[in-house]
């Protein structure tokens, strides 16, 4: 109950950003209900896309006709969200992020994105299955709000069965808490 | 106490270096194989020897060193301490001439001796004694014929009835696990499903993918296994017999297709599907009609669902008291769950020892991920574990055993654990990382 409060409370927030036209993100009085703050923040994440995942789907030519401004480019470029332990909230620095994807996909309604959930290696196997879809499911809704179609985009959950990167340490396990964003020609 | 600790400790050590066992495969596996350790026995394992059987035959070694076999087996139980061959006084093979005070001399308990030979071509006959050294009397003597591809098992099959006879418990020789193996040393990532003997030989691949399996499960039967495979970039649920390698794609419904196991009577799978966007529940999933139906409705996570052997409950993993637990259901459409696991704020993935009695889980203890028995009817919670991130456990079919996923420096391998905690063995593949463990029944003859 709480949870959909909150969410509600971001979207909101999450319009609001938009309508000033994407700033970079600064802490606001909505927290992330647990401490632990991802390794990189939404803007310039070019070290984030490399080491993270399949690299295929991250061409940035798709992008070609994206928005024009160089910040909304490299918002675009970005394909990686990351999330707290055993959470799904979507944390305050991916709000700019998945705006500009929002708007993309409004702009683009050719546009096709397969978000592919994903959790680290703690916990059990399935049970992460259910927190990958969870995740996806999180930044699925929040692409909606801001304008992509249903059938523009598609989910699957991994689980911890694809990491980012291989390591039973903190900081692989940020890494690995993550929802990809895979665009389709 | 500490002096008990560490005579223990001394024991288990000794006991770890005697046992260091390699297990040569008979399948095309070079991935996957496994070998077995104990890292920790029972405080006095029962001493024994296993002389080596006489042979006769055209060859002039025997096809199957049963001798061998049957010392692996029964030390990699960890109740039992053989003495080495070169130790031996004297090598009997015939009741007569076996002399009880050799063996007393020796600390020696029990006593195998056992002759094989080949009867006509491709049929041998084994047959073994076993004796109290103490009392000076048979306890056991069989005689057992087999083809040349059958002794493997015969050699279980005679370790199965050492062990039920000194124990009182069934032996697990003659079963097997399925395993995930994940090889991430070529080009590009395999993941293989592996089904092998119980003490790690005779591997062989079941399915092999590019992309994720996971989660295998039997059939009660021991011929069927379901499993989940990502092949097509989303999930399904196959069942794949093993004889002949025939599968079905049972379930592949938009979204996640997971978690699968069999019913006690082989017809149902119990499945997680998201048939609402994001919302798992579980499902059954009558087998024969594609008959759907829902056993779970929440808008939390519910997954990881076994049945218990009477089939009259499942219990399953949900996060919806906000983090996850284990709970309950009676078997019918529409009946309320109950919450069963009330110690630490993460329990997950049961799977019912063969009684039904309890429940083995993964419970979270100071971070670390480990693996517990849980009493159904009071929660009560036993620790049996102390991995960082040990998952998966399955019991063996006597209930004595749980196998389980577990890291030795960062690598992923299987271990098992005695259901009272006292027996600890590793089970580490020869390369590549090793997942997702589950024992098999017991073998239908």
């Amino acid at each position: 109950m709480t949870k959909k409060i909150w969410l509600g409370v971001y979207f909101v927030v999450t319009f609001a950003l938009v309508g000033c036209g994407g700033e970079p993100a600064t802490q606001t009085s909505m927290a992330s209900p647990s401490s632990a703050a991802p390794p990189i923040g939404g803007g310039e994440s070019d070290e984030t896309a490399s080491t993270a995942g399949t690299g295929e789907a991250r061409s940035i030519g798709v992008f070609s006709e994206g928005p024009g401004s160089i910040a909304g480019e490299s918002l675009l470029n970005t394909l990686v969200v990351y999330f707290d332990f055993d959470r799904s909230e979507i944390l305050p620095e991916s709000r700019d992020l998945l705006a500009a994807h929002g708007e993309y996909l409004l702009a683009n309604q050719s546009a096709r994105l397969r978000l592919e959930g994903h959790a680290d290696e703690r916990g059990t196997r399935e049970y992460n299955i259910g927190l990958g879809e969870r995740r996806a499911q999180a930044v699925r809704r929040v692409l909606l709000l801001q304008g992509a179609s249903l059938d523009q985009m598609g989910t699957v959950s991994y689980g911890e069965e694809r990491p980012a990167v291989f390591g039973s340490d903190e900081d692989s396990y940020e890494q690995n808490r993550r929802v990809e964003l895979a665009y389709r020609q | 106490m500490k002096l008990i600790n560490l005579k223990f400790r001394i024991q288990a050590l000794s006991l770890g270096c005697i046992l260091g066992l390699f297990f040569s495969t008979l399948g095309d596996v070079s991935n996957g194989q496994l070998l077995i350790e104990i890292t920790q026995g029972v405080e006095r394992p029962v001493p024994m020897a296993v002389v080596p059987f006489a042979w006769e035959g055209s060859d002039t070694e025997p096809p199957m060193d049963l001798a061998n076999l049957i010392t692996s087996n029964l030390t990699q139980s960890g109740r039992f301490q053989a003495i080495s061959e070169s130790d031996m006084l004297t090598r009997p093979t015939l009741p007569v001439d076996v002399n009880f005070q050799d063996w007393q001399l020796l600390d020696v308990d029990v006593l195998v001796i056992g002759r094989l030979s080949e009867d006509s071509p491709d049929r041998y006959t084994a047959i073994f004694q076993l004796f109290d050294t103490l009392r000076g009397e048979q306890l056991l003597g069989f005689r057992l014929t087999s083809s040349r591809s059958e002794l493997r098992a015969t050699g279980h099959r005679i370790s199965d009835m050492i062990f039920r006879n000194l124990t009182g418990l069934p032996g697990v020789f003659e079963t097997q696990i399925a395993y995930v193996s994940d090889d991430r040393a070529g080009p590009e990532r395999r993941f293989r499903l592996i089904v092998s003997d119980s003490d790690g030989a005779n591997a062989r691949v079941v399915a092999d993918s590019p992309e994720p399996l996971m989660s295998p499960a039997w059939s009660p039967d021991g011929r069927k296994i379901a499993y989940v495979s990502f092949e097509g970039e989303s999930s399904s649920v196959y069942v794949q017999t093993l004889r002949t390698g025939v599968r079905d794609k049972v379930s592949a419904r938009l979204g996640i297709n997971g978690a699968p196991v069999f019913s006690p009577d082989g017809r149902k799978l119990l499945l997680t599907l998201t048939m609402e966007p994001g919302n798992l529940d579980i499902y059954s999933l009558d087998l024969a009609g594609q008959v759907l139906t829902r056993m779970t409705r929440h808008p939390s996570i519910d997954t990881e669902a076994v049945f218990s052997p009477d089939g009259e409950t499942i219990y399953f993993t949900s996060d919806r008291s906000g983090g996850p637990q284990i709970y309950k259901v009676a078997n019918r459409p529409g009946a309320r769950a109950e919450r069963v696991t009330f110690e630490g704020n993460y329990n997950a993935r049961p799977r019912t020892s063969p009684s039904g009695e309890e429940l083995a889980i993964v419970h979270q203890v100071q971070g670390n991920f480990r693996i517990a028995v849980v009493d159904p009817s009071t929660g009560l919670t036993q620790v049996l574990t102390n991995g960082m991130l040990d998952e998966s456990p399955s019991f063996a079919p006597n209930g004595a055993q749980i196998i389980y996923a577990t890291r030795q420096k960062g690598r992923g391998v299987l271990a098992s654990v005695s259901a009272d905690g006292k027996i600890h063995r590793q089970i580490v593949s020869v390369e590549g990382e090793v997942r997702d463990p589950a024992w098999s029944p017991f073998p239908r003859i």
